[in-house]
């Protein structure tokens, strides 16, 4: 975080929020009734799971608080955090898993 | 209704982690207003990454928002321009999700009661996101490192994910997302994870289209 200025950081803030407005504004505002194409929703369903997990992997095999070595406590987090997420399609669930999975795996192995 | 606040706990507290003070992190969730993105971009700004990448790819996650805008805009086009500048404003997940629910199961609404329940929807949801993240960068700087909140995020992230694996196409891509990413590691931080995306949305879409064929 060092890396950037404070107008650097509010450029950030400040573009991302007129932007995110845009796309929320968009077809309402802007273009109108036309439905969007099919291709074009095609790929528009897929950027949540597209961009997420490739920004988490990185992350999970090469933590930064450990320096980016690899960190088997962290692995095992990871791992209950998609289980319990996939088994019960609940997000605070996941969580409550991950997190506990985290501290449990931290105590044992640390 | 539940999800918001810890969600927004946690941006707080990650937002610190990183190293943004009290007035950055209310910025991104007053200006920005949308989870996932505010999360993407302070993992990517912890990792020094150029700042066009880092709008880039936190808006690549909001892409999915012109999603909700063409399908709220039948139901909502006619509103006055005031109306529906408040309307995107407030566009989080949760509202598109419960008023297009109430739009489709009532469709003979008038416009009145749609912008009403609209309005219903986002009042107590919003104020939530800013108040819970404040209270988490407030007490995020008091909490220790034993407690690992550095993976905080990673944990969120894959929790939200997790859910949304509905069909094999969401699989493929995702995993096209993730393998992409370890991959491309290598380059600067940011730009891996941004063909890492393209090329997972084309993987989506491309299985889905497969998946049609195959039932068809």
């Amino acid at each position: 975080m060092e890396h950037y200025s404070k107008p650097e950081i509010w450029l950030i803030i400040v573009v991302m929020g007129i932007g995110t407005f845009f796309l929320r504004y968009s077809f309402l505002g802007l273009i109108g009734n036309r439905p969007l194409p099919e291709w074009a929703l095609r790929y528009l369903r897929y950027t949540p799971v597209a961009v997420l997990p490739g920004l988490v992997a990185p992350l999970v095999i090469w933590p930064s608080a450990t320096g980016g070595a690899f960190d088997p406590a962290r692995l095992l987090a990871a791992c209950a955090t998609v289980l319990v997420g996939v088994v019960t399609r609940n997000v605070l669930a996941a969580i409550a898993g991950g997190l506990g999975t985290l501290y449990l795996a931290l105590w044992l192995l640390g | 209704m539940l999800v918001i606040v810890p969600f927004g706990l946690l941006f707080g507290v990650a937002g610190t982690e990183a190293g943004l003070n009290l007035s950055e992190v209310m910025g991104f969730s007053i200006l920005v207003i949308a989870g996932a993105s505010q999360f993407t971009a302070v993992q990517l700004m912890s990792d020094n990454a150029p700042v066009i990448l880092v709008l880039l790819t936190s808006l690549a996650v909001n892409l999915r928002m012109a999603m909700y805008s063409a399908s709220l805009a039948p139901h909502l086009g006619a509103a006055s321009r005031w109306h529906k500048t408040l309307i995107a404003y407030f566009m989080v997940d949760q509202a598109y999700v419960l008023s297009i629910q109430d739009y489709e199961a009532r469709p003979k609404q008038s416009l009145t009661q749609k912008l009403a329940y609209y309005a219903g929807v986002c009042t107590p949801l919003c104020p939530q996101w800013y108040v819970s993240t404040w209270v988490g960068a407030v007490i995020g700087q008091a909490i220790p490192p034993e407690f690992a909140l550095d993976f905080a995020a990673p944990i969120t992230f894959l929790a939200m994910l997790a859910p949304a694996m509905r069909t094999l196409a969401h699989v493929a891509a995702a995993a096209v997302s993730v393998i992409v990413a370890l991959v491309l590691a290598f380059l600067p931080s940011g730009l891996g994870l941004l063909i890492a995306a393209g090329a997972a949305m084309v993987t989506g879409a491309k299985v889905e289209v497969w998946m049609q064929r195959r039932r068809a």
